[in-house]
């Protein structure tokens, strides 16, 4: 059943990624990207992450995505032509890149290290909950690491407002 | 039960859809997206190892991701902004003034 699952969401996921980097106007492409979102929350939820599925289709899809929408329609920017004149060497070079790390991965042996029998016994996560054990990791172990996440949010923020500011520079006031 | 190494192959072929994407595109919006699919592949990669070692810090690592990946879409697209308010295109090959 497990199995079954994952085929539908890795197929999904491959096609919609598919989608993202061949499809000609940006709004197919961010709409692609959009069902590989919430296929990819499928996974998680298989893997006993609920509560980073649910954060992944509040955040990615419903924040991060609609920004892209956003800005693309803000933009009005046609469809492209033809893709970049480095086409036949970017597929060349990425399809080698895939071919040798399954090659390595699947000669490592890497899989027999982890065999997929999982919850032998019920971990420590599964007992008290996955959401209270992410947040007793988040808020005792990694309180550091979470505040200098803030900061990256604070500088985000400043700098998204400086970018698109019009003329706080002073250079373009004489345009208007 | 799927086994890790499955879950492995699956964001190794996201991850090198998103480098072809980024390669292949001319608009920059697209690029972008791209770079999110390789954000994702990462995360499906720490959820996945998270499971299989029964370890919670993995999916609190996707966290960090996820505002890395929400500061660097913002910067983007400000960035986007700038760039076709001041040349009126978004493709890649029509902005190269830094070029040598």
């Amino acid at each position: 059943m497990t199995l079954i699952l994952f085929s539908y969401f890795a197929a999904v996921i491959v096609a919609t990624a598919i989608g993202v980097i061949a499809s000609r106007k940006p709004v197919n492409s961010a709409l692609a990207l959009l069902v590989m979102f919430f296929h990819v929350a499928g996974l998680f939820v298989l893997l006993d992450a609920e509560f980073i599925a649910a954060v992944q289709i509040i955040v990615y899809a419903g924040a991060i995505l609609v920004l892209y929408l956003f800005v693309v329609m803000l933009l009005n920017v046609r469809a492209e032509e033809g893709y970049h004149r480095q086409f036949v060497v970017g597929l060349v070079v990425g399809l080698a890149i895939l071919i040798e790390a399954v090659l390595i991965l699947s000669r490592s042996g890497f899989a027999d290290r982890f065999p997929p029998t999982v919850s032998l016994a019920p971990s420590a996560a599964a007992i008290q909950g996955n959401t209270e054990a992410i947040g007793r990791a988040l808020y005792t172990t990694y309180l550091f690491p979470f505040e200098v996440a803030s900061l990256i949010l604070l500088v985000a923020m400043i700098g998204a407002i400086i970018l698109a500011k019009k003329g706080i520079f002073g250079k373009e006031e004489r345009r208007k | 039960m799927v086994p890790l190494s499955y879950y492995v192959i699956l964001s190794l072929i996201v991850f090198m859809i998103g480098v072809i994407g980024v390669l292949i595109r001319r608009n920059i919006i697209v690029i972008l997206l791209s770079i999110e699919l390789m954000l994702n592949a990462a995360n499906i990669n720490f959820v996945a190892f998270s499971h299989y070692l029964q370890n919670v810090t993995g999916q609190v690592f996707v966290f960090f991701v996820l505002t890395v990946a929400a500061a660097e879409v913002v910067v983007g697209l400000a960035i986007i902004i700038a760039l076709y308010r001041g040349k009126s295109t978004i493709h890649v090959e029509d902005v190269n003034r830094m070029k040598w």
